[in-house]
């Protein structure tokens, strides 16, 4: 059976799902025997989760109005001849 | 014939906005720019370069707009034009204290997994928006500029592994590398916030 330290080496291409059928077969063996790697890979996979639900907060106004009249500008500048 | 207003339709704006039309790009700008934004912040951890980053981002990306080739997503395409907006402000930093992305990377082994606790299935129900929104940046800002990089690319905006070597002049070896020590370590500091509230605390045992 896979250490875990084995494991843990390849955390990462088993949660992105990127681990031939036979290796995904040896680590699901080893969290199936190893709580502590199960509870590792479940709150690693949350990790993941969490940061790509939060919504980012809407731009602030005045950065908003500054970027449009940079890019105001830009394309004024385009036009001209 | 144009689609309602209240429908996003990426590809018909960035069409339109190739044949000159500036509210088809600000279309993009606002549908994208709290992201970008954020990813800004995030990576230079400085809001005033943030703000430049998103400024040269999307003039940049309007200059460009021809060279996009729209075999990558959009949102993609601006992702790799504002990292390396932000990791020129970085490299600028004479000041900084970060590790240099060509630095090597001491392992970290001996600190992976030092708390072992069960979440809640739903973490961030436990918060208010801007508690979480704390929590979540704190996190993410005591990892090295080098881990950062790597995990909002790859795990955040969905970028490949080679994507994301090819965006940050890495090897693939070294991103999947910085990826999951990146991982764990946030893991890590997370565990704090969102492990269950349980007496015994092998209970998952």
């Amino acid at each position: 059976m896979l250490t875990c330290k084995q494991f843990l080496e390849e955390l990462s291409e088993f949660l992105d799902e990127e681990v031939s059928p036979q290796e995904r077969k040896m680590l699901e063996e080893h969290i199936s025997a190893c709580p502590n790697c199960w509870v590792v890979t479940d709150t690693t996979k949350k990790t993941i989760e969490v940061y790509r639900r939060a919504v980012p907060v809407e731009l602030p106004a005045a950065v908003r109005d500054r970027l449009f009249l940079a890019l105001e500008k830009k394309m004024a500048g385009r036009r001209e001849p | 014939m144009a689609p309602p207003a209240d429908i996003y339709d990426e590809a018909a704006l960035v069409s339109q906005a190739r044949h000159g039309d500036a509210a088809a790009f600000n279309g993009l700008v606002d549908h994208h720019g709290r992201k970008i934004f954020r990813l800004a912040q995030r990576i230079t951890q400085n809001r005033e370069d943030a703000e430049d980053v998103l400024q040269e981002t999307f003039l940049k990306a309007y200059s460009h707009l021809d060279s996009f080739a729209g075999n990558s997503k959009f949102y993609t395409w601006l992702v790799r034009i504002a990292v390396n907006e932000a990791l020129m402000k970085l490299r600028k930093r004479k000041w900084d204290k970060t590790v240099w992305l060509d630095e090597p990377l001491e392992t970290e082994d001996d600190k992976v997994g030092r708390e072992i606790a069960v979440w809640e299935d739903n973490p961030e129900q436990r918060y208010s928006r801007e508690e979480l929104h704390e929590i979540l940046e704190k996190a993410i800002s005591g990892l090295p500029a080098s881990y950062r990089s790597v995990f909002l690319l790859r795990a955040v905006e969905d970028l490949s592994i080679e994507e994301t070597a090819g965006t940050l002049g890495l090897s693939v070896a070294a991103v999947k590398s910085r990826l999951l020590r990146a991982r764990l370590q946030l893991r890590d500091r997370l565990t704090s916030f969102f492990k269950k509230k349980v007496e015994d605390p092998f209970a998952y045992l």
